[in-house]
Order: C-alpha cells, then structure tokens, then sequence
C-alpha cells in the first residue's frame, strides 16, 4: 500500500453522456460506435457470440435436436456420453442433448416474457414517475418499493401459489418481481434527462407530452434500461430454473433445464449427466447475460445508474 | 408493509383454494379456514389473532401454524447466519485484495470467480457437490439435519455443504460491493492525510480504508441475510435440510394457506427486523448519522 | 549543519504519470530551495504541477501510476530514496502536510482525537492519555475553542474553517520542521485565511518551520512569502524573491498573471489575473518553450523550437537570484 490510487480514467464519452448537448436535438443513440466499443471489450463479445448461438439453438430447436426430444426408447435408459447421445440418455432414454436443445427455447421464452413483462411495465412506471414527479412519483415508487422489498423468490413463489404453475404464469410471476427494478432504473433516468436542454426546449415550443416521453425522453433513458435488461435476463433465466426445479414452473413432459435438473436429481449417484448438463447450460446462459450486462453497462452507461449484477439476486 | 401481508395472503385463500377440492371438503375448509366470510372481515381477523401470536392451524397436519414454524425456524436461522459467515469470509478478503491491486491478476481472478458465483445455478452447485463429497467421496452425508445439542459433529456435517452452496453465491455478490467500497475508500482524500501523518501503512488501511469501507458492507450484509432467510428454499430442499423454505413449499404444493400466510408473514417480519438491526448497527459505526 | 545548507533542497524533480492517453509529464525537472524559517509560495494554474510536485516529495503518489525522479533532500536526505520504513517517520516530524480541502481531508468516523492522537502516538512512546493532553494543546493553539470537549467530536460536527485547523494542527503535531500547505486556505472564507495565515507565521517564527504555501491566491503571495516560484507546464518559469517577481516579473506568463491585477497594496484577496487559453496538456507538451502557445510577445524564433533555460535575470534583491525561463524578458519591461 503505497498510496492512494488516481481516480479511474473515465470511461470514454458516449451518446448518451450527453451532460450539455450542443443543439436542441437529442443525440440519437450511435449503434455502430457502441458495437464498436463491445467488440473491443473480449469478455462482452464472446458472450454476446455465445448468446447469440444459445438463442439460434432455441429457434431452430426441432430442427437442431438430433433426436425427438421426448422420444422414449426404454432400451436406451441411462446412457452414458457417447457418440450417438453426446449428453447421454435419461431414465426414459431419451436423449439429453435433444432434450438441453429444447429446454433452451422453453427456459428462453419464460426468460423473455418475464422480462419484457417487467421491462413495459416498470418503465411505463418509471416514466411517469419520474415525469410527472410529485404524488404521481410518491405513489408509484412507494408501492414499488415495497414490492422490492420482499424477497424475489418467496414473492414468486407466492405469485405462483395464486396463480398455480406452468410456464406462462412463471414467466408473469418472475415478471412481478422484477417490475420495481425497471422501474427505479427508469425514473432515475428520465429525472437525469428532464431538465436537458432539448427537453426544455421541446417543451417550450408546444410538443404535447407524449411526444416529449417518447422522442426525447425515452431515447435517452434506454442505456441504463438496455443494461438492466441483459442483467434481469440472467436473474429471470435463473429464477425459472429455480422455480422449475421447485415444480413450480414449467410442467413435464416439457424440458425446461430447471424441471431436468429436478428430474436428473433423483439419478445423481447413476447418472450423473442427467442433471449435469442441463445444469451447465443455465449456468452458461447466465454468466452470458450477467457479462453482456457488465460490457455494455462499461459502454453505455459510465455513471453506474443500473444496480449491479447481483444485487438482484 | 400491512399492505403487502394484506395483499399477498389475502388473495391466494379466495383464488386457488377453488378447482381441486370436492364441494363437501371445500365448504368445510372454507367453513373451518373462516373463508366464507368477507375478505376484508377475514384479513382483520386473520391480523388480529396475528397479533396476539395466533397464525390458525395448518389445514394439511392440524397443528398450529405458530409451532409449525417454531420447529422450523432453528434450521432457517441456522443455515442463514453460517451462509452469511461463508459469505463473508469469502468476499472480505477476495473484495480487499481485488481492490488492492485493481486489474492485477489477483482482480481479475477474483472478478471471474464472482461472475461465475454469481450466474451458477445454487441447486445444481448442491447437486454436484453432493455428488462429489458424499457419492464420489463419500466424505459427508448427503443432507438432512440433527440438532447441535444432540451431535455436534454430525451437525456440522450436514451444514458444511447447504452453507457453502448458499455462502458462495452471497459471497459473489458481497466480493463486488467490498471492492468497489474499499476501492472508493482508498481513493478518498483522508487516507492521504493520515499517510502523510507518519502512520504505518497497516494502520491506515485497517482505520482509514476498511473501517470506513465497512459501512456500505453492513447494508449489503443485512440485504443478503434477509434475501438468505428467504432464498434458501431451494437448497433446503436439496438438502433435505428442515427450515422455513421447505415448509412454505411443502405449504404451496398442498395449498396449506396457513401455513404460507404465516411463513410470509414471518419472512416479513425477519425481513423488517433485520433492516432495524442494520440501521442500529449503522448508527453505531457511522457518527455522521447519530443524532 | 551549516549555516548556508538549506532545509529542503529539491533537485530536478521528474513525475511521469501513466495514464490511459500515453505517459504525462507532470513535473519536469523541478530544482529549488527552501531555507529554515524561510516560506516558498509556489503560484500556477491548476494542472502546472504544483500538487503533484510536492505529494512526490513525500511519496504520497500511487507507485503504480507515478514514476519519480531527480533528489529532494531534507537535512542532507534524499526523501525520494529513503526505505519506506524511514519515509514513514520522516512523515510527520519531518514534513507535515497541509490538504487543500478540509471537508475531506479528515476522516468522517474517527473523533478530531482518535486522528490527533494515531498521529502523535505514531512518532515516539508516548502514553495515550500523554497523546490526549498534547492534542489539545495543539487545538488551543490553532485556536479551537473548547480544545478538550473538541477531541471527542466528530470532523462533521465542525465548520470548514475549524476543521481545517484541525488539519494543521495534525500537521503540526510532531513539530515539523518543513510544513507543506496545498491551497490550505482556498476552500475558506477570508476572515479564517487571515487567521490561519497569522497562525502559521507565529508558528514559523516560533519554531522555525520552512513553509511551502501552494496558492493561486497573490494576496497571501504578498502577505506571507519570502519566495516565489511560477510553475507552468510542470516546470518551474520563474522564481526569485517576493519583491522581485512580483513587481518585475520577467516571464510573460507571469506578467499575464498579474497583469489584471489591481494595486497590489489593496488586493488581499487578488486571484490571479487569467490567461487567455488552456495550460498544455501533460500527455503532450509543445516543443520549444511551454508557454508558446499561449504566449503574447513571441518575440523570439526559438521560442517555437528550443527550450529557454531558467537564467538569471535583472538585480536580485536579498541575495536571491531572480531566474527566469524565457526568450523574452530582455528589453521587454514592464
């Protein structure tokens, strides 16, 4: 310890560090420079590469899987890695990576729903909170906040209770829980933003305030929210494995990695690839999403408005 | 916070009780549950008796919701408090040494590891632990629960793994709030005062870094506590270790609203109590705050 | 010792930074004096190197980022090269440092006391209750009222101004013979500077301390130095006596710095005058002399190309030379 370290270089202005833009546009969001600047962040990019391979596998899923995924063949149960089944066979025989392949397209789907569920919702939320400010502010973010406050699991876990399982209700329940997030990330933006020059300006010549919300305000809240995306798509994916396992979330004979996990979990001491392999894809979607999150919270939003990965969790 | 007990355990009794009971059963416990009465009647009754430490009687075994969880409430704790410890121990030193050495091997080391404890699945971390130390190895039972008094050894055992599973994952997230606390710490401008004091170099980071470093620590320590209380369920169940998680599942999958109503009502409870304890504490290691 | 070896004797001090923009030459060959008894303002605009010149000294730069170079000798020894072990005694009883902003210069959790004493303690075997008694001394002596009921509170209990007597009063604690004071007074309002300022002269006079005042204030310029020095571009432009530099300045850097100055005599609280322009970034000096970019007079061909050397110039009064690094002092006056 020899002394205080310099402040970190700070990170390279991007669109939206706009602190006094110079005109009385907003600066459109430059894609190229913010895909330029992730390429060149190697950690981002690979697991960019990596999600973008995962989310092909569940499109393509039927057409992928080597072998119908839940096609029975009792004389090929509990099958070891092999040529034939790369992941090796269940209890039923059938075979795992077909299974793994499919299970991405269910645990996907629940993923994105939850997400895109909360993400509307919260920032629609978030929006006028942190437009409108006053009671509108003190109503909506009191509630968020104890919202945010019960545990993410037991709240959907209750959810659920209500609701009863399968996937669409996993998706809304997971969904529920990651509302006040967006939210907060929201608002906090759009109060960034408000007082902007532009705004002003926009304001004074008339626009109405939709226009306002979404042409000048909306645009320049999305980094934070973009980051806060690819973070809660790692929580959401967890969660409705989490929630599978528990029986809570997607119902057999659907493979969702979660339910396999649950259903490998029985056999661990025969065959340990049951549950290996499922386990392992979530665990790689995750980390995917959770470094995507970090690289693009490097690039798109210096100032750290977003929570950290794991605060979530 | 009423609102939320209110909220939640309100509506599960009215929506879910309805499809898989036969009428005759379902008037009975509708009638015995107090569900045929108005809601609003219900959840002031409900909170009354609450109140006076009385959660009703589970519908599934006929004991009263206050033992049920009594009995299970040791176990939670239990497990909760060693997973924080783990947690602790994991991130204090990791969190420190990162920060230390910031982009050094060391950071990037440990950056990696939190990343990779924070994305891994907690019940598949258990499964294959389990296959590896007490299949494989046969070095620990696999799970289940017996009571420190009884056998302390046996006791430890079957905590080590539930508590290292659940320590790992905080224990990520904590490492990256201890860095980049002791990080903003180091840089502040009283650590060159005290530098330039003449004071040796452990004594200024032990009283002007991690002392102050600690205070965003506390916060993020109760935040986990209470998000451990509650999200062990899941490794609870792998396990087989007897707490809270297991019996509100146990209490979800046998519609024992009950059961779950006081569980909840507990987890919020915990949840208010440690936030207490958290301001408590951090009246009494931050002086700018007393008062 | 004899009578002529000076206090402090700096001798071509280098910084390097690295930075993400390539290696900065923050300071660039820094070469002065500081006598017993005797204050040295160093004047310059933010960037010139002033801070980082002296934080090198008492190696408080991060070793990772900062390469440090040249001598700096107190009493005859050389603080750039010392063992960190002896580094650390000297800090304190040898040098004691005054920070630029007294909000963050004390740490918030720990009572005005517990960072009196930690620094008292740090220097000798002295009893804690022995540490408290000295303590309080000190802060009656930066005139802190109520010293002993003080030592109990906390940094955030107290004005600016007092806790930045607080802070000298933790420089002061191990009787320094050298006190560095980086903007001590910048962050207060005049009525505290004055008294703070009447505070280190009494000191000085006492014990005979060598000050160095870093200041962009030329009011305590005028009020307390015996000795000027004008940093620009991390190197030293022009230096000499108070006298000399303040009322013949030779550099043109220096005479834009005082040049919207009002009556010297009644500017107690004068900022430097500005100069047109930015100073040079670190990362990127110009060629030639640092200032030609920014320079008025240009009056030289090789202010473009090669660097002026730090050369006497004109009568010095008090025996100090008065030196300037310029093409374009001579002929030039004011």
């Amino acid at each position: 310890m020899t002394g205080a370290p310099l402040p970190e270089p700070a990170a390279s202005p991007t669109a939206t560090d706009a602190g006094v833009p110079s005109t009385a546009r907003p600066p459109r969001p430059r894609w190229r420079q913010t895909l330029g600047l992730l390429a060149r962040n190697p950690t981002a990019a690979v697991a960019a590469t990596v999600l973008l391979l995962i989310v092909l596998m569940a499109v393509f899923d039927e057409s992928l899987a080597p072998s119908g995924p839940n096609e029975i063949a009792v004389e090929d149960r509990l099958q070891p890695p092999s040529p034939a089944h790369p992941f090796g066979t269940d209890d039923l025989g059938r075979d795992i990576l077909s299974r793994v392949v499919l299970g991405a397209a269910v645990s996907l789907r629940v993923g994105f729903l939850a997400v895109a569920f909360a993400l509307v919702v919260g920032a629609l939320i978030g929006l006028l909170a942190g437009y409108y400010g006053r009671w509108v502010d003190d109503v909506l973010m009191r509630f968020m906040d104890v919202l945010f406050a019960f545990p993410a699991v037991l709240l959907a876990i209750a959810v659920l209770a209500v609701r009863g399982p399968g996937a669409g209700n996993t998706a809304l329940a997971i969904g529920i829980v990651y509302i006040p997030v967006f939210a907060r990330v929201t608002r906090a933006s759009v109060l960034g933003v408000r007082e902007e020059v532009y705004v002003r300006a926009s304001r004074s010549v008339g626009a109405s305030d939709f226009r306002l919300l979404t042409r000048h305000v909306l645009p320049n809240a999305a980094p934070p929210i973009i980051v806060q995306t690819s973070i809660s798509l790692a929580f959401a994916v967890l969660a409705e494995a989490a929630l599978s396992f528990l029986g809570l979330g997607t119902q057999p004979p659907n493979p969702s990695w979660g339910l396999m996990l649950a259903e490998g979990r029985g056999f661990i001491d025969l065959a340990w690839w049951l549950a290996f392999f499922p386990g392992m894809a979530i665990f790689l979607t995750v980390l995917c999403f959770n470094l995507l999150g970090d690289g693009l919270r490097d690039v798109l939003d210096p100032r750290q408005r977003t929570l950290m990965a794991g605060s979530g969790r | 916070m009423f609102g939320l007990v209110h909220l939640v355990p309100g509506d599960p009794i009215r929506l879910a009780l309805g499809t898989r009971f036969d009428q005759e059963t379902y008037d009975a416990l509708r009638a015995r549950a107090g569900l045929d009465q108005p809601l609003v009647e219900q959840f002031f009754g409900w909170a009354g008796r609450a109140l006076r430490g009385d959660l009703g009687v589970s519908f599934r075994t006929g004991e009263t919701v206050t033992s049920l969880i009594s009995e299970r409430l040791p176990a939670t704790l239990t497990l909760a408090v060693a997973s924080i410890l783990v947690a602790l121990l994991i991130a204090v030193p990791l969190g420190t040494l990162s920060a230390l050495r910031p982009r050094s091997v060391v950071d990037r080391v440990a950056t990696v590891l939190s990343q990779i404890g924070i994305s891994v699945p907690e019940f598949w971390m258990a499964i294959v632990l389990i296959l590896v130390f007490a299949g494989t190895l046969g070095w620990l039972p696999s799970g289940g629960y017996v009571p420190l008094t009884e056998d302390p050894a046996g006791w430890a055992q079957r905590l080590l793994m539930p508590a290292v599973v659940t320590g790992v994952v905080s224990g990520s997230v904590i490492t990256r709030f201890v860095r980049s606390s002791v990080l903003e710490a180091l840089g502040a401008d009283h650590v060159r005062t005290a530098q330039a004091k003449g004071l040796p170099a452990r004594q200024v980071f032990t009283w002007h870094v991690l002392r102050n470093a600690l205070l965003p620590l506390v916060t993020v320590t109760g935040v986990q506590l209470a998000y451990l209380l509650s999200g062990v369920v899941v490794v609870e169940i792998v396990f087989s270790w007897p707490g809270l998680g297991q019996l509100a599942l146990q209490a979800v999958q046998s519609r024992d609203y009950p059961v779950l109503q006081g569980a909840i009502l507990l987890f919020a409870v915990v949840f208010l109590l440690i936030n207490l304890v958290v301001d408590l504490l951090y009246t009494a290691i931050d002086p700018r705050i007393r008062r | 010792m004899s009578e002529l070896a000076p206090l402090l004797e700096v001798a071509d001090l280098r910084v390097r930074l690295r930075t993400p923009r390539g290696p900065a030459e923050v300071v660039n060959g820094l070469s002065y004096t500081v006598g017993r008894g005797e204050t040295v303002a160093v004047v310059g605009e933010s960037g010139s190197g002033k801070s980082v010149s002296v934080l090198a000294l008492l190696g408080l730069l991060p070793a990772r980022v900062a390469a440090v170079t040249g001598a700096a000798r107190l009493d005859g020894e050389d603080l750039l090269t010392m063992p960190p072990e002896r580094l650390r005694e000297v800090r304190g009883p040898g040098v004691g440092m005054v920070f630029q902003d007294p909000m963050t210069s004390l740490n918030p959790v720990l009572t005005i006391g517990r960072q009196l004493v930690e620094g008292i303690r740090a220097h000798g075997e002295v009893s804690k209750a022995e540490a408290r008694d000295r303590a309080a001394g000190l802060l009656a002596e930066v005139g802190l009222p109520d010293p002993r009921r003080a030592l109990d509170r906390y940094p955030h209990e107290l004005s600016g101004g007092m806790r930045q007597r607080v802070v000298i009063a933790i420089a002061l604690s191990n009787n320094p013979s050298l006190l560095i004071a980086d903007e001590a007074t910048t962050a207060l309002d005049v009525t505290v500077q004055a008294q703070i300022l009447d505070l280190v002269a009494g000191l000085q006079s006492e014990h005979g301390t060598g000050v160095i005042w870093i200041t962009h204030d030329l009011g305590v310029v005028a009020g307390i130095a015996d000795r000027v020095l004008v940093m620009y571009g991390g190197r030293c432009v022009e230096d000499g006596s108070v006298d000399d530099v303040l009322e013949r300045p030779a550099h043109p850097y220096t005479r834009g710095l005082l040049g919207a100055l009002p009556d010297l005599a009644s500017s107690d609280d004068g900022e430097l005058a500005t100069v047109p322009g930015t100073p040079p970034a670190p990362t990127d000096l110009p060629a030639g002399c640092v200032f030609w970019p920014r320079c008025p007079v240009r009056s030289d061909p090789r202010c473009e190309t090669e660097q002026p050397p730090l050369a006497v110039v004109g009568a010095s009064t008090g025996g100090l030379p008065h030196r300037a690094a310029t093409w374009c002092s001579e002929g030039s006056s004011r």
